[in-house]
């Protein structure tokens, strides 16, 4: 089985995110960087259903699309169980509006599967962490003919296909999809693993693919102007206590809520 | 006559409260445009005969002033090639100027299938939309001109995106929660109701629901009127069991913060922020958690928040309306304690 995963470098924010001056991006001054998390849990699935197959004729093949630096969050897939790297360089940053990052995908599919064969299964995140867009994983998986799903929590390898689990607010939904398909899976779907000394040998031992479909894609009709942070909401903290003793005052409160 | 269109997302004929919202905000930029609201609900026959009437009252009720009813066998369920499919069919049928949805997963799904099928972007989670040619606003500076000018959330609501949008349909989903839904003025009695058949190939049952599994009866996280969430400051899995009885007795639900659900303590399904639910309880009882902005967002929604916290200095402390700065371990008990001593005091 081959299995592509699409993943995004993202700043790992704190408990603020501040904005460059010009407003363009984040300010990653005094940051580090991260997988985006719904697509850390994506790798880790991935690993987890290949390790469930007999054989070792199987592949996770990890792609990124981001400045040379996103070799960065490649390396760590390495680490956690992705066989096979690509990166498509963007120029200009890592942050295109979603049509032009679905279109460069596409093509970067597109050239991995003449190269290597069809892929199974592709899987996205939900959503990226930052963007948040909900789209380049259902353009790409609509611009190459293949069913997708968002939102999936759960998945099971069947004879032809996957049989994926949504959550919904009271429990799931079930989907059948016949490979090739793709998914778009959430944090929650497993527990990502924390890379072992194994992992790191096959981190730096990773080989990178560099690819350049890039050129193709014009930017879409979306356009950024300026990121800023929404304005905090002003609030004055009640103290009720700092103890035990502070159970009658919250319970007033509680009472006055109308939630007693 | 043109239109905005607004997809009207819903669970086997209920509508989504995102979907209430979306009508709610597609009204003022319908006035600007100078065209009606209309709303499109898909389903079957068997739907619109349970349903159909009640999602015609409610689009009208929240400014509708004629619903798309489009029918197919396919549409029984959900499915997001089915409602993609069917909305790009709509678009062609009826030309609106713009297509709104709710930004719940169904409209999020259901609006980048659209614009996947029409190659036309998406802009997702608006939070303020002014169409081409609106005037320029001098408080925010924001000139007028052709292309839209749109404000979207980044990073589940911690940042905002001031973008441009260049299109010859304007896609757009409404952030959650940014807008109260609230009804329309106007009279709801003349709404018109125009049904049409997409074209829906084979394909889409690939997609369909299949089945599908209750875990929770009742009140959910998203729905809880308390929720009761720990952090890391509980310290075990175990730690739960006074936040659960403390929901218990206020009709409430456990949440709790990724630290939690990382180390195994609880389900992701507990989880409140970016990556997780989006509550909007009446009170929040945040315990043992320091408020990081990707938990804040997820718990923004409440109307009060009761932080209690050892740490005076911690984020949640100072952005919660009431705090409590003690051990969480005492605290927590104490209070469950209080609401049982005052239930079984005799009036
Ligand atoms: C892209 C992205 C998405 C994310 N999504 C989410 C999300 O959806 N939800 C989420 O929660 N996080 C999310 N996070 C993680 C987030 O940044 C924080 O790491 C996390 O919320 C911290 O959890 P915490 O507050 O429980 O732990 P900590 O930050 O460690 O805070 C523990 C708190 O407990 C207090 N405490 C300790 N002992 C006690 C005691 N005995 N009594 C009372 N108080 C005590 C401490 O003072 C401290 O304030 C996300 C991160 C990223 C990068
Ligand atoms: N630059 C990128 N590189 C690789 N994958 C991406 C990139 N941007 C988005 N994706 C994938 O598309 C999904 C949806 O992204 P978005 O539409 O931005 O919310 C993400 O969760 C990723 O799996």
């Amino acid at each position: 089985m081959r299995i592509l995963v699409c993943v995004k470098r993202v700043p790992a924010v704190g408990s603020r995110i501040n904005v460059t001056d010009d407003g363009q991006q984040v300010d990653t001054a005094h940051l580090g960087f991260t997988t985006s998390p719904h697509e850390e849990c994506a790798v880790e699935e991935a690993a987890q259903i290949v390790e469930r197959l007999d054989g070792d004729d199987h592949a996770v093949v990890v792609l990124t699309l981001g400045p040379e630096a996103s070799a960065e969050q490649l390396r760590y897939a390495a680490s956690v169980g992705g066989s096979e790297f690509a990166l498509v360089t963007a120029e200009g940053g890592l942050d295109w509006d979603p049509q032009r990052t679905a279109v460069a995908i596409t093509d970067a599919v597109r050239e991995l599967e003449a190269a290597g064969g069809l892929f199974d299964l592709i899987l996205f995140g939900n959503e990226s962490a930052d963007g948040g867009n909900f789209q380049v994983g259902i353009r790409v998986a609509h611009a190459l003919g293949r069913p997708i799903v968002n939102g999936i929590k759960g998945i099971d390898v069947g004879e032809r296909g996957f049989t994926a689990r949504r959550e919904t607010d009271a429990g799931y939904e079930v989907y059948e999809l016949e490979a090739p398909c793709a998914l778009g899976v959430k944090e929650g779907i497993n527990l990502p693993r924390y890379p072992t000394m194994k992992g790191r040998l096959a981190s730096r031992k990773a080989q990178i693919q560099e690819l350049d479909c890039a050129g193709g894609a014009d930017a879409g009709g979306q356009s950024r102007v300026r990121l800023h942070r929404p304005p905090e909401r002003a609030s004055t903290t009640v103290q009720l206590g700092d103890s035990a003793e502070a159970a009658p005052a919250v319970v007033d409160l509680l009472d006055e809520l109308g939630v007693l | 006559m043109s239109c905005v269109a607004v997809l009207v997302d819903h669970d086997r004929g209920i509508p989504s409260g995102g979907a209430l919202e979306a009508l709610t905000a597609a009204r003022p930029l319908a006035a600007d445009l100078g065209v009606a609201v209309n709303a499109v609900v898909l389903g079957d026959g068997e739907l619109f005969d349970a349903h159909g009437a009640d999602l015609v009252a409610a689009c009208a009720a929240y400014g509708a002033a004629c619903v798309h009813r489009g029918r197919h066998a396919l549409l029984a369920d959900y499915g997001p090639d089915a409602w993609g499919a069917a909305l790009a069919g709509f678009v062609e049928i009826a030309g609106p100027v713009a297509v709104v949805a709710a930004g719940t997963d169904r409209g999020a799904e259901a609006m980048a299938q659209l614009a996947a099928r029409t190659d036309l972007p998406l802009v997702a989670n608006c939070v303020d939309v002014s169409p081409a040619g609106s005037p320029a606003d001098a408080s925010s500076g924001r000139p007028a001109g052709e292309a839209w000018q749109i404000t979207r959330i980044q990073w589940g609501g911690s940042l905002l995106e001031d973008v441009t949008l260049t299109s010859t349909l304007p896609l757009l989903t409404i952030a959650q929660h940014s807008v109260e839904a609230e009804t329309a003025n106007s009279s709801t009695t003349d709404v018109d109701v125009v049904d049409f058949e997409p074209e829906l190939g084979p394909q889409v049952r690939q997609t369909l629901v299949r089945d599908r599994v209750t875990l929770t009866e009742g009140i959910t996280l998203s729905t809880a009127p308390v929720v009761v969430s720990g952090g890391r400051g509980v310290g075990a899995a175990d730690g739960f069991a006074p936040l659960e009885e403390l929901a218990e007795l206020l009709g409430g639900r456990v949440g709790c913060s990724r630290a939690v659900t990382n180390n195994g303590w609880r389900s992701h399904a507990d989880q409140v922020g970016q990556t997780g639910t989006r509550i909007a309880p009446e009170i929040y009882i945040a315990c043992g958690i320091s408020g990081a902005i990707q938990h804040w967002v997820g718990a923004m929604g409440s109307k009060n928040i009761l932080a209690i916290n050892i740490d005076p200095e911690a984020n949640m402390v100072t952005k919660a309306g009431y705090a409590v700065i003690a051990d969480l371990h005492e605290v927590v008990p104490a209070i469950c304690d209080e609401i049982r001593r005052r239930r079984d005091r005799p009036t």
